[in-house]
This record gives structure tokens, C-alpha cells and sequence, in this order.
């Protein structure tokens, strides 16, 4: 992809590498992680985590005037037998514990639940079924959390659905015990005028394996922030992302991998498509590898496709190294425009403008797309895929 | 038999600001299975006319005509002109990112062609082709122009000329930037096309190196974005000894 030459005018792709004895991570958020809502500040969009989302169109979730409506979001759970699925109170002890809310609309959404959703995988179990999780907005304004477990060893895939309209802030954690291995695949296919708020907070056990495949589609802001830890050495985290950015919308996917255990390795790849004025793709690649992480082993990678003018794409790797002693970091971001050389090339060959840019975006998304494993997910997104290409022409 | 037309044809080009006139009538007629070499200076509006044959955005016909076999070229978008088969190999093809070159070449051969060639035939073909032009097979997975070094691209054009067949095939500086063996195996390559009598071909070029490989029928000198002089193969020999000079100073006249 032509790379720095080729970034449409309004974006960035800035990349830093700090060697810091303080996180900078951890310092340039407004305020340290908390579950209570009462210790964030209403932000007012200058903040470092704030700086890239429209607020005002979050609708009162960063500032406290986002009221539960009561049938905000319906929560339907498929699981196949050997799991166990649970509604549970704001005080069941298990919840909370993958990791702590970093901003104001994590902690809202921590702080304004009722009831929470326990998805168990008991220990040894390999599912040959996914878990499906269907969130349907209703159109109100709602509140969740979501806990989904796996004992030691245990296998899982689990596929969360968004469609529908609501405001939602809702949070989801991943516990995973030693030698579990879980892939979640988690689409955002809601209507154009929802806005979905959220962070996923995976802690990787001994030797298990966490995959996350995040796939944005619709809304007219989403924001989330996938996380990972390790709670033991020998974990390992793969963070696939795709998004397609339409006229309009706000997509934004916020990671962050920390790395705080010996011998675990991470890899992070987000690809997105933006097309239309006013499409805006934001992604942010925090990667921290404490003094303690001696043998981690990361990469994070993010390339955007814009297709037509009037989009705009935010890009910022960060990495942090807090100890030499690693097996490889590294990053890479870069933003290319599908341009009118490009296109002049292809119908040069006899190729139709529409099926020229086509050719282009299933290319781009192919690679990814072929990494995910699951032979139905891929099917449908590649089918999700033209069809955002098919409203757009 | 194919007979592209060009008449009268001037093109503007925006450039600071400023629309600047490049081709100034340029007359020229080229059928099926002749060679026309086109040799010029730097700057000369070479290059203009090959894009503005294929309908590159960029330029602006102002008036003239192009026909290929009485149909108006100009009214053509750019894939239309490539279906009715006039072909550009390009001096500085572009990358495509994430499209291989056998996803490429498949997908512009069913348009040119129509209807998607048989895998099995389609496969083979491609295969002999690039072996032609002494190609690695592995090439086929890389995406289009991307990371090619200049020799590469030149193989990648020549071999989609030899894959498309087109009526009409523009040879934009196809020799630019080749080595002597690359030079032979690009030429042996647009030679088998020319073999097959069914394409005219306009070779765009500097030098007369490439005119050693290639044997043209007829040779124009371009100047001043128009056909200064036109004659047979022992034009481009005048050219060799004596250069531009005289067709750049103040204009044509040969």
C-alpha cells in the first residue's frame, strides 16, 4: 500500500515506541481505573481518551444524562450443553474481576447495571457449538455487563451479536483459566442511529489462548476498547479487528495489551474500509510490556483503505517497553487511499469501476479475514462485506 | 479488420493553476497487424496521447476524434475502451494492494473476453505465458505492481497484452529502465503478438534501441504534441545519428 504519501489530508498516523519508567498509558488518562462513576470527571473532549469522539453524540452516556429506559436492549443466549448461563444481581463477587473501567462511560456502565449475564464453561469442556449471544436494541437507552468464563482447559467460541437501535454502555469480561481457549467473535451490526459504548476486558490465564475478532459494521458511534492481561505466564492474545466505516459514522477501537507477566505473546491486526463524508475510523494500539515481562513476544499492526474522499481516519500505535528482555515489538500503522490511479489501472483492464473497487476492498479484508478460523463467520462477513460495497455505489 | 483513427486530436492538461495545451492535432491511422513506432523528446506529448487513447481522467480532449472501427473511442469510459480492445501497457503501472496478479488477470480477462476463461485452459495459458517471458510462477500470488522492480512491471504489462489480445495495443516506454535481456524477453513477448497479425501496435518510445527487437512498419517523429514527419523504419536511423534537434526547433518540418 502506498503508504505516507498516500494519507488523505486531515489524518494521522502518528506511532511512538517510549521507553519510560512510568506508563504513559496509565498517565495520560484523566483519571486512574475505577468502577464508580463518581471518579471521572464528565469529560469535555480535550482529554487524551476523549479527544477523537463526537460527545455530543454519545447521547448524555459520558455525562450522566443517559437514563435507563427499561427495554433498552434485549439479551438472548444460545448455549450448547456443558455451559451454564446465569442472570445475576450487581453483587455477585465474580463479576469485575478481568478489569477495572478506565473511562467515565465504563464506569457509567459498571455503575448503572441491574443485572449481568454469567456465560460458564466449565472446566475440560470442549464445545463443538458456538455460544451465540444476540444484544438487540430496542431503541431505548441501556446499561449491561457480560462475564463469560472458562474453567482450566476448557474450549469455547462465542459470537456476540449487536443489531438494532440503542444507546448502550456495556462492558465484557473474559476470564479464561489455565490452558483455555476461547475465541470470541464480536459484531457490531447495528442499525445507523445506535450508539454503543464498551469495554472487553480479557485476563489470560496460564498457557491459555485468548482470540478476539471485533467486527464493526453499523452505528453512529462505536466506541470499545478491547483489553488484555495475562494472570499467568505462557498466555497468548491474537486481536483481529475489521470495520467498514460508512458516510457518517464514528468507529472507534481503542486496545490495549499489557503485558505484565513473563512469556506471553500478543499480536494485534485491525483493518478498516471508510467510505463517505464524515466517515471517521479511529484506532489506538496501546501495547505496555512492564519490567516484569521478560520473553513477551508482540505485534500490533492497523492499515486503513479509505475510498473516497471525505473520510478520515485517526491511527496511533503505542508501545512501551519497560524491559529489554523480550523476544520482539514492534508496530505498524498505515493509511492508503484507494485512488484514481488505481481505478484508471483496473479499468484499463476492462474492469468496471464498481467491481473495481470490489476487487480491492475483498483483497484488502481477505488476509484478515482467512486468519479468523471459522468458516461461517468468514462466510458471512465476506457477505457482510459486499453488501456495505454494494449500498455505497 | 481493426482500424483505430485519430484525427485532428487536441488534449489539455490542468497543471498549476493553468490549462495547458499538450497535444496540438495529432493525425494518425493504425490497423491491424501493422507496427507504428512513435519517437519523440521528452516532453513532446508521447505519453499524453497513449493515456488520452485509454481516457485517463486527467486529460481533456478539446476537440478531434478517435474511432475504433467507426465506434467513438471518446465516448467510452475506460474499461468500455479496453473491452472493445484497445490496450495501454502503462510506463509506471501501479500497485494494488491485496489483489493478487492471478486474481487480477482472471478477473480482467472474463471482462475483456466476456465470460470467465475455464479454469483448467485458463490456468495452463497463464502458465505458458508467463514461462514465455521467463516469469517464476510464484509471481502469480503477489499483489499487483507491488514491491516489482522496473524489469517486473514491464513483464506484468507485456504478459496481460499477451493474455488480453487486444485490437490495438499503445506501448507507453515499454523499454524504459529494461537491461538488454530484459529488453529481448519484453520484445519476444509484444513480437508474439504481433505474429498473430490481429494487433495494431502504437510502440511509444525515446530510443531506438527497442526498434532492434521490434521492427516497425512505419515510424512518426513526435514534436510540439503533433506528427512532425512520418516514414519507414530508416526515419528511425536518421533519428539515431541525428537526434531530436531538428524537429524541436521551431516546430515541424522534416
Amino acid at each position: 500500500m502506498a503508504e505516507a504519501q498516500n494519507t488523505p489530508a486531515g489524518s494521522t498516523t502518528a506511532g511512538s515506541i517510549a521507553v519510560a519508567a512510568e506508563s504513559t498509558v496509565a498517565t495520560r488518562m484523566s483519571a486512574p481505573p475505577s468502577f464508580d462513576v463518581a471518579d471521572f470527571p464528565v469529560p469535555h473532549g480535550r482529554e487524551e481518551e476523549w479527544r477523537f469522539t463526537p460527545l455530543e453524540r454519545l447521547r448524555g452516556l459520558h455525562n450522566g444524562t443517559a437514563v435507563a429506559t427499561g427495554s433498552g436492549v434485549k439479551v438472548a443466549i444460545e448455549a450448547p450443553e456443558g455451559v451454564t448461563v446465569e442472570t445475576v444481581g450487581r453483587d455477585d463477587s465474580r463479576l469485575g474481576k478481568a478489569g477495572i473501567p478506565v473511562d467515565r462511560v465504563a464506569a457509567q456502565a459498571y455503575s448503572s447495571f441491574e443485572q449481568a449475564s454469567v456465560v460458564t464453561v466449565a472446566k475440560e469442556a470442549v464445545l463443538t457449538e458456538p455460544i451465540r449471544i444476540a444484544v438487540h436494541g430496542e431503541g431505548g437507552v441501556a446499561y449491561g455487563h457480560q462475564l463469560i468464563q472458562l474453567g482450566a482447559f476448557a474450549e469455547a467460541v462465542v459470537v456476540i451479536d449487536h443489531t438494532g437501535d440503542a444507546v448502550l454502555a456495556a462492558n465484557v469480561d473474559y476470564v479464561l483459566g489455565d490452558g483455555a481457549k476461547l475465541t470470541v467473535v464480536s459484531v457490531q451490526d447495528w442499525d445507523d442511529t445506535a450508539v454503543h459504548v464498551g469495554q472487553h476486558n480479557a485476563l489470560v490465564g496460564r498457557d491459555a489462548s485468548f482470540k478476539s475478532i471485533v467486527v464493526t459494521f453499523g452505528g453512529d458511534v462505536v466506541r470499545l476498547h478491547p483489553r488484555v492481561a495475562y494472570a499467568a505466564t505462557g498466555g497468548e492474545a491474537e486481536l483481529f479487528g475489521l470495520y467498514f466505516t460508512d458516510k457518517g459514522q464514528h468507529q472507534e477501537h481503542r486496545l490495549l495489551v499489557d503485558h505484565n507477566t513473563p512469556h506471553c505473546k500478543s499480536n494485534a491486526v485491525y483493518k478498516g474500509a471508510l467510505q463517505g463524508d464524515g466517515a471517521h475510523a479511529v484506532w489506538i494500539g496501546d501495547v505496555l510490556i512492564q519490567a516484569a515481562a521478560e520473553g513477551t513476544d508482540t505485534y500490533e499492526m492497523n492499515r486503513n483503505l479509505v475510498l473516497t474522499d471525505g473520510a478520515r481516519v485517526d491511527s496511533v500505535p503505542n508501545l512501551e517497553i519497560e524491559t529489554g528482555e523480550i523476544v520482539g515489538a514492534g508496530h505498524a500503522s498505515a493509511t492508503g487511499r484507494f485512488d484514481d490511479e488505481q481505478l484508471f489501472y483496473l479499468q484499463s483492464r476492462g474492469i468496471p469501476a464498481e467491481e473495481a473497487r470490489r476487487l480491492v476492498v475483498r483483497g484488502f479484508f481477505a488476509e484478515l479475514v482467512q486468519q479468523i478460523g471459522l468458516p461461517d463467520v468468514e462466510a458471512r462477513l465476506i457477505e457482510k462485506i459486499e453488501a456495505e460495497l454494494k449500498a455505497s455505489v | 479488420m481493426a482500424t483505430l483513427e485519430i484525427r485532428d486530436l487536441h488534449v489539455t492538461v490542468e497543471a498549476d493553476n493553468a490549462t495547458k495545451e499538450i497535444l496540438k492535432g495529432v493525425d494518425l491511422t493504425v490497423k491491424q497487424g501493422e507496427t507504428h513506432a512513435i519517437m519523440g523528446p521528452n516532453g513532446s506529448g508521447k505519453s499524453t496521447l497513449a493515456y488520452s487513447l485509454a481516457g485517463h481522467p486527467k486529460y481533456t480532449i478539446t476537440s478531434g476524434t478517435v474511432t475504433l472501427d467507426g465506434e467513438d473511442v471518446l465516448e467510452m469510459s475506460v474499461d468500455e475502451r479496453a473491452r472493445a480492445g484497445l490496450f495501454l501497457a502503462m510506463q509506471y503501472p501501479v500497485e494494488i494492494p491485496g489483489v493478487s496478479v492471478s486474481n487480477f488477470l482472471r478477473t480482467s480477462a472474463t471482462a475483456i473476453r466476456g465470460e470467465a476463461p475455464k479454469l483448467r485452459t485458463w490456468v495452463k495459458e497463464v502458465k505458458e505465458t508467463m514461462a514465455g517471458l521467463q516469469m517464476d510462477p510464484a509471481f502469480a500470488e503477489r499483489n499487483v505492481n507491488e514491491g516489482f522492480s522496473g524489469g517486473e512491471k514491464k513483464r506484468h504489462e507485456i504478459l496481460q497484452l499477451e493474455l488480453l489480445k487486444p485490437k490495438i495495443a499503445v506501448l507507453d516506454e515499454t523499454d524504459s529502465g529494461l537491461d538488454v535481456d530484459a529488453l529481448k524477453t519484453v520484445s519476444e513477448g509484444v513480437n508474439r503478438v504481433r505474429e498473430t497479425g490481429e494487433v495494431g501496435t502504437l510502440l511509444i518510445t525515446h530510443y531506438t534501441r527497442i526498434l532492434k527487437y521490434i521492427k516497425p512498419d512505419f515510424v512518426h517523429v513526435f514534436a510540439n504534441g503533433r506528427i512532425a514527419a512520418s516514414g519507414g523504419a530508416e526515419l528511425a536511423d536518421q533519428l539515431e545519428n541525428e537526434g531530436y534537434e531538428a524537429y524541436t526547433k521551431g516546430g515541424a518540418s522534416a
